[in-house]
């Protein structure tokens, strides 16, 4: 576990020493600076196979940030980024998405001028023949409950259904670590359980290890296999739920008790 | 009667002429958002090209082909050197490509001096309205690159992720778009599609090292009055200016037509500033708003 006092920063040293080829996602020293602001600070984090881990910290804790830098959005000031066995610091975005790692973003980013049949073209002519197309998107749209809506322009759907699409445009793609950044931000109860189910499905039925993002932290108690708390850009704490939830200094960072 | 024949011979001609001169420059404005001032620059690449090689002896088709590439080729260099660093900086493109066609005509009149080998007007006269057969040909190859464009951008993969990529750019990056390559890409068929003009007028105008500047006007303000869509857009524009122009020169003369046609597209861009196809989606819109 790691436990850095966020107060203390020691400059990153980067282990050399490679991966750990049981974890599907690791990193080593990552950091990330825009001028004087360090957004990622020496961060080593290690995920398993199948896991799903949520990030959570306070607002400005460097969790977009690191998402960022594991896709490729962002290349880091310093550090490595090991999937799968292998070095991708340099990748750009559409190799890492070769190589089996999907993102779905904060805001839904969906094609809006394009039906959802359409929209699930793009990734899927990644993955399958075109002959396949059809009984894939079928396939998919049964699964995120889409079907009535295939025809659909995308801009016409609720907010829930664009949630719902994107992850389900991620999925296509048949990634082995699926990136979500606040998936039920905006989203009702009862939509919100509904995706709680289909993160669940995906860690323990396709395998897929997930990372996500999330402030609410009941969502987070229905989902995650393990916690990380990021604060400052650094790794604060990283346990269970019932570690996380009852460690004071979490929730000191997290209430803001200390400012 | 002859007088309809006339000037549905005036309008294909000038259709034609727009929709060949314009829909490079659509394509890239509406996939990349990069205005080329140098796209009049391009097609002189295509005419020059093609003077040059069926001078020394290709067959005109060849030799239009070997400007059409030429002009790709020459594109995908320049969006490799320089076009790459400039997108998302809509000013600074437009003045460096602003730069980059003074460079281009100076150069020309530098290495090749004031005139091109003529090419003469093939196939011969039509044998009832006053104009070449060429010119029919001309309308065919407009409508054949329309029709090639749209199956392009609807049908294949290329065309799939071409819009991705236009519509939102972070998004097809996360669907494994490698967008760098469309861009690339994308350059290089506009400026072929430049070429192409270039090398398909090249018999009919003549070929100097201002020859790109007889395109500009056609070009820019049918991309203006087209609107975001890139082939609806330049359809109906080319549809619209062809239409007032063809009428007026009809009656008036060449030069009557093109006022004619600049006044309707003030009219056009005042009306709809967002230009035809910004309008129909606003319509759209709001039509679906109210049910």
């Amino acid at each position: 576990m790691a436990t850095s006092d966020p107060t203390v920063k020691t400059a990153p040293a980067v282990d050399e020493t490679g991966p750990d080829s049981s974890r599907i996602l690791q990193t080593r020293g990552l950091r990330k600076a825009f001028g004087g602001l360090t957004a990622t600070d020496d961060v080593d984090f290690a995920l398993e196979a199948g896991e799903l881990r949520c990030l959570i910290g306070p607002n400005g804790a460097g969790k977009s940030t690191f998402l960022d830098l594991l896709t490729g959005r962002l290349e880091p000031t310093a550090g490595k980024i090991y999937y799968d066995g292998a070095d991708i610091t340099g990748l750009p975005s559409h190799e890492r998405v070769d190589r089996g790692i999907s993102m779905k973003f904060q805001v839904p980013s969906v094609y809006e001028g394009l039906t959802v049949a359409g929209n699930l073209r793009i990734p899927l002519q990644r993955v399958v023949e075109p002959d396949a197309f059809d009984a894939r998107t079928r396939e998919i749209l049964e699964r995120f409950d889409l079907l009535a809506e295939r025809e659909t322009v995308a801009g016409e759907l609720s907010h829930g259904q664009q949630q719902r699409l994107e992850i389900g445009m991620a999925m296509a793609m048949e990634p082995n670590l699926l990136l979500l950044d606040e998936p039920v931000a905006g989203l009702s109860v009862e939509e919100t359980a509904d995706i709680a189910d289909l993160l669940r499905e995906i860690a323990d039925d396709d395998g897929v290890a997930v990372i996500v993002i999330e402030h609410d932290i009941d969502f987070v108690e229905t989902i995650a296999d393990r916690v990380t708390v990021l604060d400052g850009g650094s790794i604060f704490r990283e346990g269970s739920i019932e570690e996380i939830r009852t460690d004071p200094e979490v929730k000191r960072i997290y209430l803001g008790e200390d400012r | 009667m002859l007088e309809l024949l006339n000037f549905g011979f005036e309008f294909v001609e000038i259709f034609a002429f727009i929709v060949l001169a314009t829909v490079g420059l659509a394509v890239i404005f509406g996939m990349m958002g990069i205005i080329n001032l140098a796209h009049g620059e391009f097609i002189l690449v295509g005419a020059y090209a093609t003077t040059f090689t069926f001078d020394a002896g290709l067959p005109l088709p060849l030799a239009m082909l070997a400007g059409v590439v030429l002009t790709a080729v020459y594109g995908l260099v320049l969006e490799r050197l320089i076009i790459r660093h400039l997108y998302g900086r809509l000013l600074d493109s437009m003045v460096v490509t602003w730069g980059i066609s003074l460079v281009m005509i100076q150069l020309t009149r530098i290495v090749f001096g004031n005139t091109a080998p003529g090419i003469g007007i093939p196939y011969g006269q039509l044998p009832v309205v006053d104009g070449p057969i060429y010119y029919l040909v001309l309308a065919v190859v407009a409508v054949g690159v329309l029709g090639g464009l749209y199956a392009l951008f609807t049908w294949t993969d290329f065309g799939i992720r071409a819009r991705a990529t236009m519509q939102d750019e972070t998004t097809a990056r996360s669907m494994g778009v490698d967008t760098d390559r469309m861009y690339m890409t994308t350059f290089a068929v506009g400026s072929g599609l430049a070429g192409l003009a270039g090398a398909l007028y090249a018999p009919v105008m003549t070929v100097t090292p201002e020859y790109g500047t007889g395109f500009l006007i056609e070009t820019f303000v049918a991309v203006v009055v087209g609107g975001a869509s890139v082939l609806v857009g330049t359809v109906l524009a080319s549809g619209l200016l062809g239409t007032v122009n063809a009428a007026v020169t009809n009656v008036a003369g060449t030069f009557m037509g093109q006022v004619a046609m600049l006044i309707a597209a003030i009219v056009a861009i005042r009306l709809m500033p967002e230009g035809i196809t910004g309008m129909l989606a606003d319509w759209r819109e709001s039509r679906g708003e109210s049910q």
